[in-house]
């Protein structure tokens, strides 16, 4: 039988052959948690009466959200969270490192792993060809308790991708449109397999970004075929020996194709407040920003500050506007400075903060103030998402973002590239 | 599981997890009753304090969307809520709701009003709207997520079983 990579991979955690909408329990390689989910994990490993997970060098905490901590509670959570994994060996990722999805893929997962986070994002390990997706603190503290948890195998859809990029339109901007075409709910519970001659080209830095929003669209897992780039992906952070290739086989059935030509789209972004509600830059542009984010676990890797840069080198930033920015790990700070980037940006008028999460979700770091509006990188523009549900969010490329932090307005890219 | 009756709270589509248990009050979530006393709050600033034991949230499509924070459907429960009726709902709040023992039920919500008073039969699968004499079927959980849900969520079911017994 012809398999999809969903069923290869989780079949083989199974032990046995799987099809869609089979319940089973699978064998976890990595799981994970963050500052937000982990100390409820604790909790619960508490309750189940755990003292040990099976495999701890293969549970990871990681102190991202609240990263330095902005109030007392969430020092003490920290507490907890550092606590725990002195008493268990497994792996601490502190204040400074960057967010979980980030390392994650920079350091932890490989192809045709399993690996479950609390947390809905960590869907991203998908770009390595793995099956990944989000859970909740209690089943992850299952995972870390028995390296196992129970899964319903999704039906699988494949997203073939053509066409060239046009100037100032990224992975990004195609992931905005596929999710205001298929809407919030659209793909719910099922798992995404992109493919196709854009996807065969594309580096791994736009294959995390993808794989990172796919469960803005409702899906469970975003996976991309393990292949020579996967293996330079691998290779260059000393992980080459845990490259495998793997893909779909050629006529494993799906229960849907979408397709997309990416030669057409325009710089897109998500206005207020759902993801879906997706709209050109045309269309938007001359909306009065105040705030302007570039990083995260969707945008805050190395071409994404390079194309910032790009943009912003030589130019100053807007003086009504705020421009953050986040670097997704401290690896990625660290090129970033290297090669001059930072500098560049710093020198327009930005204002750096600490790898991990940053004002993404709500807690420190640039929260709105009442009907403030904001253009930034990250992956969901939820009424209070960023800590004022009286605040106004728009999803965009960085390029869209760093144009916009010139001009004070929501603006088009391409006259600055 | 006996009938349950309360009154419905109407929530329109796409209350997120961010419209539940917000983001600017991240620093509860070590202290899940205080963040219960705030549950919904961006979505309808009035039902916290309102709520009572046994009432039902009755929303439209794609309840929970958004973050994995299990602290949303468990505050939702800790404040007394009987079920959370729904015309969809997103994949981790759906797993997570059965996890933590809050009934979640898929059906068609829209003869449903606010301050209607509903009775919830689980092993029937029916709701019936005593208010306005009509009853609306829906299809019972895959037996996997009833287990877990009938044993009191995940952790009660890991510790019946000494592991995962699906």
């Amino acid at each position: 039988m012809a398999k999809t990579m969903t069923e290869k991979i989780l079949g083989e955690h199974a032990g046995r052959d799987v099809a869609p909408d089979d319940f089973i329990v699978a064998g976890v390689d990595w799981a994970y948690v963050q500052d937000g989910t982990g100390p409820l994990t604790v909790r619960q490993m508490a309750e189940l009466g755990v003292e040990r997970p099976a495999r701890p060098d293969r549970c990871i905490l990681f102190i991202d959200h609240a990263s330095p901590s902005p109030r007392r509670e969430l020092s003490n959570d920290h507490i907890t969270l550092r606590r725990f994994a002195e008493r268990t060996g497994c792996i601490l990722s502190d204040v400074g490192e960057g967010v979980c999805h980030v390392l994650a893929t920079e350091n932890f997962i490989s192809p045709g792993e399993l690996a479950v986070g609390a947390d809905s994002h960590s869907c991203t390990g998908g770009a390595l060809g793995a099956f990944t997706t989000g859970m909740g603190s209690t089943d992850i503290a299952v995972a870390f308790a028995f390296a196992k948890t129970w899964l319903r195998v999704p039906q699988a859809w494949k997203v073939v991708v053509t066409g060239r990029f046009p100037r100032g339109v990224y992975a990004k901007d195609l992931m905005l449109h596929l999710i205001g075409t298929v809407g919030t709910e659209g793909a719910n519970y099922k798992a995404l397999e992109f493919t196709g001659e854009t996807v065969a080209a594309m580096p791994m830095e736009d294959r995390l970004t993808m794989a990172n929003i796919v469960v803005e669209c409702g899906a469970k897992a975003g996976l991309f075929p393990s292949d020579e780039v996967t293996r330079g992906f691998l290779e260059a952070r000393g992980r080459g020996h845990r490259y495998r290739p793997l893909a779909a086989d050629p006529d494993a059935a799906y229960e849907r194709t979408l397709s997309f030509d990416v030669s057409g789209l325009e710089p897109t972004l998500s206005c207020p407040h759902q993801p879906d509600n997706t709209k050109t830059v045309g269309e938007v542009a001359g909306v009065r920003v105040d705030q302007v984010l570039i990083g995260t676990c969707t945008n805050g890797r190395l071409s994404d500050f390079h194309i910032a840069a790009q943009v912003l080198r030589g130019r100053k930033v807007h003086p009504k506007v705020r421009l953050l920015l986040t670097p997704g790990s401290r690896q990625i700070l660290r090129e970033g400075i290297g090669d001059g980037t930072f500098a560049a940006l710093v020198a327009a008028g930005a204002t750096m903060t600490a790898p991990g999460c940053g004002a993404c979700v709500g807690v420190h770091d640039g929260v709105l103030g009442d009907g403030e509006v904001c253009v930034s990188t990250q992956n969901r523009n939820f009424e209070g998402r960023m800590g004022n549900p009286k605040g106004l969010i728009y999803l965009a490329s960085p390029a869209v973002a760093a144009a916009t932090a010139i001009e004070g307005q929501i603006a088009d890219p391409r006259k600055y590239l | 599981m006996p009938p349950r009756k309360g009154r419905a709270w109407k929530f329109g589509d796409g209350i997120s997890t961010d419209h539940i248990a917000p983001g600017r009050l991240f620093h509860l979530r070590s202290n899940l009753p205080e963040l219960a006393k705030h549950v919904l709050e961006d979505a309808r600033s009035d039902f916290a304090a309102q709520v009572k034991a046994g009432d039902f949230v009755v929303a439209g499509s794609n309840f929970g969307q958004g973050s994995s924070r299990e602290h949303a459907p468990t505050i939702i429960k800790l404040a007394g809520v009987g079920a959370v009726l729904a015309k969809s709902f997103a994949r981790i709040f759906f797993r997570n709701g059965i996890n933590v023992g809050l009934p979640l039920i898929k059906c068609d919500t829209d003869g449903i009003a606010e301050g209607d008073e509903l009775e919830v039969d689980l092993a029937a699968g029916q709701v019936r709207n005593l208010t306005r004499g009509t009853t609306i079927p829906f299809t019972p959980l895959p037996p996997v997520m009833r287990n877990i849900l009938d044993e009191g969520g995940l952790v009660a079911h890991i510790k019946k079983h000494g592991g995962l017994e699906i």
